[in-house]
């Protein structure tokens, strides 16, 4: 039991990771709550591959003088997509921020469902942007 | 090495480029980049279908990188299908009024074609990528630019794009995470390697679960009930070309993910009895989206609300026959796929029109409408028509299918449905029908409503005739084009 758990502890670390992150998603009401969940979230998947990638006694993928033996060497790839995620990951955070400014910006607050009573009881740039909008 | 697997993205994307920079130098020329970038696009997409179905799949090594090493690009029946009704209704978007298409007044300094081609450019890309890993990308790639056109859509647009921020990314991390189960059992990340690898590690809990994460992050992207919740405020506060754009092409991206990775990734060893009960709950969740959105949308005053839960429904029907999987069943979906693009987007520009001429969009206003915009609302009939299953047009086709492969399987519950979603859709149409045509106009700006522009006409009058030839000309598109499609799927 305490040796199944030495040798996964990590998966439930990043299990808890992820949960974490779809609670903050789920259930905060504060929207930049929700985006640092998301954050969260993702950060967990990207723990998750680069643990998966790890091997004993092995070194970084570079093959030197001891060979071309595939168990000597970490496995690239997780770390080459991971790379590639994280950069999509910055996009959509920075989206998602561009966005919250301009919640922020109309609403004053980041409070769900302030922000909703406010959309359905008045338009804080005057007109409605559709005439006879949201019912 | 056949190049026609790459053109339509590289054309795409290579516009999405030049569209920024023309945008310095001029409003319009952006406009002009986008038409003839999707109009490549579309071309190659024809002669890419053409090519594939007298010679088989093509596959392409992207950097010279032969797979598995290398990230594969595929061009077989089914993604060349795919190809040609996204850059088609692509095309029509662009060459759509942008001050309509995007908003009432064009804003300065908003990139919309650009984000449009890269919106266009992502999702040619999921369906022309043989690499689980690359198609992530590519759903993150068209995602972003989702959030950006979205967001267009004022202040509520702004909110619906930030909700959806949340639920896109959670379901391409559940689909990156799934894509992650399988390449640590497989040491693979090619579609083709990986379906020879999966059968031998059948009952695989890790398999398992891999495809419980793909599914739910997928049918997250599709909008399929009951995680459809970001759908109706994305697709009715964003611009009506942006709303054509999704609901024809952008949801379908998962829809065809769905189909790639479930029939030709895992494979009957996974999703039959022995496996995951994925194609059951694709059933019974298609089955609970179609009466969901069918009942709401037959409340909803709001024209473009109304559209958007019929699209709940519609992606319901596609999530069915993708659940039932028979041969009758699949070319259902994938008609349903074409049929539902040409009608759901001929309806959002005819919104779009009515809203440049009265800027109305509350459907009892539109009293006496048909009588003043006679061009846009006939071709308002025909669409509605076709997309409460009136043969000859394309609608009824696929239902025809859907029904046909609920009878055969004895699945007499579907068939119940189909048909009585049929009715409702009836239903809220012929309430439509009856205030445009029949009543008298009430308001002045219906009374003194000009016909639409030009273009808005040309673009919904070739959605029309679209739908009228895959309706007429069904036998033929079924047997030369979407049977060997379910075949291959199958087989």
């Amino acid at each position: 039991m305490i040796d199944l758990f030495l040798d996964r502890y990590i998966y439930l670390f990043v299990l808890t990771l992820l949960a974490i992150g779809l609670y903050g998603v789920m259930a905060k009401t504060d929207l930049m709550k929700k985006l640092i969940g998301l954050t969260i979230f993702s950060t967990a998947i990207f723990l998750f591959f680069i643990e998966g990638s790890v091997k004993t006694d092995a070194t970084l993928p570079i093959i030197d003088a001891r060979g071309s033996n595939p168990a000597l060497y970490v496995d690239p790839i997780p770390h080459l997509l991971i790379l590639t995620a994280i950069v999509v990951g910055v996009g959509i955070l920075g989206v998602g921020l561009a966005l919250l400014v301009r919640i922020y910006q109309a609403h004053g607050t980041f409070d769900e469902a302030i922000i909703v009573e406010h959309m359905n009881t008045e338009d804080p740039y005057g007109t409605p942007h559709y005439p006879g909008g949201h019912t | 090495m056949n190049h026609l697997a790459v053109l339509p993205i590289v054309f795409l994307l290579s516009g999405a480029i030049f569209a920024v920079l023309a945008g310095t130098l001029n409003k319009d020329a952006p406009q002009i980049v986008a038409i003839v970038a999707t109009a490549a696009a579309f071309i190659t997409s024809i002669l890419g279908l053409r090519e594939v179905t007298q010679n088989g799949p093509i596959s392409y090594e992207l950097g010279g990188w032969p797979p598995p090493i290398g990230i594969e690009y595929v061009l077989d029946p089914l993604s060349a299908f795919m190809l040609i009704i996204v850059t088609f209704i692509g095309m029509l978007i662009t060459i759509y009024p942008a001050r309509i298409a995007f908003d009432h007044v064009v804003r300065k300094n908003v990139p919309v074609y650009p984000l449009t081609l890269l919106l266009l450019s992502g999702l040619t890309g999921v369906m022309s990528s043989g690499d689980l890993f690359h198609l992530f990308v590519f759903l993150e790639i068209f995602a972003i630019a989702t959030y950006g056109l979205v967001s267009l859509g004022g202040d509520r647009g702004v909110f619906a794009s930030f909700r959806y921020l949340l639920f896109g990314t959670v379901g391409s991390g559940l689909y990156l995470l799934g894509v992650g189960f399988l390449y640590f059992s497989t040491g693979t990340l090619n579609m083709a390697d990986m379906a020879q690898i999966l059968p031998d590690l059948a009952g695989s809990p890790t398999i398992l679960g891999a495809l419980g994460l793909i599914t739910i992050g997928l049918a997250l992207k599709m909008a399929l009930f009951p995680l459809h919740i970001w759908l109706p405020d994305a697709h009715s506060f964003s611009p009506p070309g942006v709303a054509a754009l999704l609901a024809a092409v952008q949801v379908k991206a998962g829809a065809y993910a769905l189909l790639r990775i479930l029939f030709d990734v895992f494979g009957p060893a996974y999703t039959g009895q022995a496996g995951l009960p994925v194609s059951q709950l694709l059933t019974w969740f298609g089955l609970a989206g179609i009466i969901y959105g069918s009942v709401l949308a037959t409340r909803q005053a709001d024209v473009k609300r109304l559209l958007a839960y019929s699209t709940v429904a519609q992606l319901g029907y596609i999530g069915v026959g993708i659940g039932i999987g028979s041969r009758l069943a699949l070319i259902g979906a994938i008609l349903h796929v074409l049929n539902h693009a040409l009608m759901k987007s001929a309806l959002f520009l005819v919104a779009g029109g009515i809203i440049q001429r009265t800027g109305l969009k509350e459907i009892a206003r539109f009293a006496g409408l048909g009588k003043r915009m006679v061009p846009t609302m006939s071709g308002f009939a025909i669409a509605a028509l076709s997309m409460v299953g009136i043969p000859p047009l394309a609608g009824f086709w696929s239902k025809f299918y859907l029904v046909w492969a609920a009878v055969d399987s004895s699945n007499w519950l579907v068939a119940v449905v189909i048909i009585s979603s049929s009715m409702l859709t009836l239903v809220y149409f012929l309430r439509m029908f009856e205030t445009i045509f029949v009543q008298e106009a009430t308001e002045p700006v219906v009374a003194n409503a000009k016909i639409a522009s030009p273009t808005v006409i040309g673009t919904v009058w070739a959605l029309c005739a679209a739908i009228i030839i895959v309706g007429v000309a069904n036998v033929v598109v079924v047997r030369t084009i979407v049977g060997p499609i379910a075949d291959g799927l199958i087989g």
